[in-house]
């Protein structure tokens, strides 16, 4: 169980922070396309018999590599790029799938996640990642920033800005990887995307965006687990069931849905 | 010859099977204020794009600030140049204040792994101040009308303490008003801070009157270039934008209109 609590740390701060990346350069995709394309890379490592971890590393960070490029060449936009990439990794995950002989448990438990029984090589991996990621956002914060604000811009004042968007999309998918085995690739998207975007419901300020995400992510984690030793149900989906939620009472709550009344006596009438 | 700050020699940029720039060659001198008008998809942007290395070239050279503008120097380049783009779409909900994204200019400056300090702090305030949006500074980047929004971008390019200020159609989707002070400011930090500035439009009543020298520009390529007095003229004008153009004299200034 102790190990469940530090991967639901690391993996919350890993996957809250790369989130807030993925909301705010709209490409919400991207965490359902990396996380297939690791889930892809693992099957054939578990198929082929090599470690399914590299497998999933290399598959999910070539994937990001590709979808820049694919998207300026092919002219398209970064959705239909991120889409084109998912549709292939999904199939190539089916074929992999459907290769595979024997009993599928192993790769179920990719699809799944399995936090209570997380390794402490996955920890320490999940460890080095979430390091490296609030690492580089502290490191890289003003670039980010200018590049998040808008990338044209960044790209005026001499920000080097497509090698923060390659940096980006490699921690997204480094992230996705180490984050496979713990918490699963079907829901890992949610754990990306939830406390970035309840985060963004609450606060105009970039810095607290980050650190409200990072919180929402490890709360999520912590009574995810909680609610699945207490009601004895899956802890993934009770991770994910958590981070909805809580992301349902920030947009409930969201002082940017605010709408300020208007009153006549609020000011002197103008017309004569 | 020293005096030249930009030079563009035989430039041709496409984009796709449509050929945007077609040999085109520029000088600018320093502390020139350059007047670059034309109609629609004459080219306008994208040669003002080549100087800050954000267009990309097929053939021909550019020359900016004493260097040939390539991989290995534009970032250099950039530091240099303040560049403000047309109004952009911002999200209302962006996690910006307007303070952070003048302080974008500042990042030029400072490198990596450095965070602004006082003094560049200090000059923020100041060009917040300059253009008249101080009182701004803690509201979200999106809460802000177009007008404010251009002032902010005027004050992010100047903080980069620029010696070449590039303006790509900064009055275009803004109301009259804000049009005229963005106009007046320009005109203001040109004349004070010894700035080489290039003013693209291709709306011929926000050009502003300091223009030292107008670049009239046709289907990609320098179609006339010569002194307001020159080319600002009905003729020449209905000639560029293939409509009747008239102009009359109001408060001392000329405005232009369409004519029939």
């Amino acid at each position: 169980m102790q190990n469940a609590i530090l991967a639901a740390f690391l993996g919350g701060v890993a996957c809250a922070t790369v989130g807030v990346f993925v909301v705010l350069m709209g490409v919400s995709f991207i965490g359902v396309c990396l996380a297939h394309a690791a889930f892809a890379g693992a099957l054939l490592g578990v198929l082929v018999g090599f470690d399914p971890m590299l497998g999933a590393f290399l598959f999910s960070l070539g994937t990001a590599a590709i979808i820049g490029p694919l998207a300026s060449r092919g002219e398209l936009n970064l959705d239909t790029s991120i889409g084109v990439l998912f549709s292939l990794m999904l199939g190539l995950a089916f074929i992999f799938m459907g290769l595979m002989p024997g009993p599928k448990t192993q790769m179920l438990g990719l699809l799944w996640g399995s936090i209570l029984t997380v390794s402490k090589t996955d920890l320490i991996w999940l460890g080095i990642v979430a390091a490296a990621v609030v690492a580089i956002v502290v490191l890289f914060y003003k670039e980010i920033q200018a590049v998040i604000f808008n990338r044209e811009i960044a790209l005026a004042v001499g920000i080097p800005a497509g090698l923060i968007i390659y940096g980006i999309l490699f921690l997204t998918g480094s992230t996705i990887t180490v984050s496979l085995s713990p918490i699963g690739g079907l829901l890992i998207f949610s754990l990306i995307i939830n406390p970035a975007a309840a985060a963004y419901q609450l606060t105009y300020s970039l810095k607290k965006m980050f650190l409200l995400s990072a919180v929402f992510g490890v709360v999520s984690g912590w009574i995810g687990l909680l609610a699945s030793y207490l009601f004895s149900a899956p802890s993934g989906a009770a991770i994910i069931v958590t981070s909805s939620i809580i992301f349902g009472l920030a947009a409930l709550f969201s002082p940017k849905r605010k709408v300020k009344r208007w009153q006549a006596k609020d000011e002197p009438s103008r017309v004569l | 010859m020293n005096n030249t700050i930009v030079k563009i020699e035989n430039a041709v940029v496409s984009y796709r099977e449509d050929v945007a720039l077609r040999d085109v060659s520029l000088e600018v001198r320093r502390g020139e204020f350059v007047g670059i008008i034309g109609p629609n998809g004459a080219g306008k942007t994208t040669l003002i794009t080549l100087i800050n290395g954000l267009g990309k070239l097929v053939q021909g050279r550019v020359w900016v600030l004493g260097h040939s503008i390539s991989k290995g120097s534009i970032n250099g380049i950039r530091k240099r140049v303040g560049y403000v783009a047309q109004l952009q779409n911002i999200d209302p909900r962006m996690p910006i204040s307007v303070e952070e994204v003048a302080m974008i200019g500042r990042y030029s400056q400072l490198g990596a792994f450095h965070r602004p300090g006082k003094a560049d702090r200090d000059i923020v305030d100041e060009m917040l101040k300059l253009v008249g949006v101080s009182h701004l500074a803690k509201r979200p980047i999106g809460h802000l009308s177009g007008g404010e929004q251009q002032r902010v971008a005027v004050a992010r390019a100047l903080a980069q303490e620029p010696e070449m200020f590039l303006l790509d159609e900064p009055t275009a989707s803004l109301d009259w008003r804000a049009q005229k002070e963005i106009m007046e400011l320009v005109k203001q930090i040109h004349e004070t801070r010894n700035l080489t500035t290039l003013f693209v439009t291709h709306d011929l009543n926000v050009l502003p009157d300091t223009c030292d020298r107008v670049v009239l520009m046709k289907g990609g390529r320098i179609w006339q270039e010569g002194k307001p007095e020159e080319m600002l003229k009905q003729d020449t004008l209905s000639q560029l934008y293939d409509a009747p153009i008239t102009i009359k004299e109001h408060e001392g200034r000329q405005v232009f209109l369409k004519a029939g």
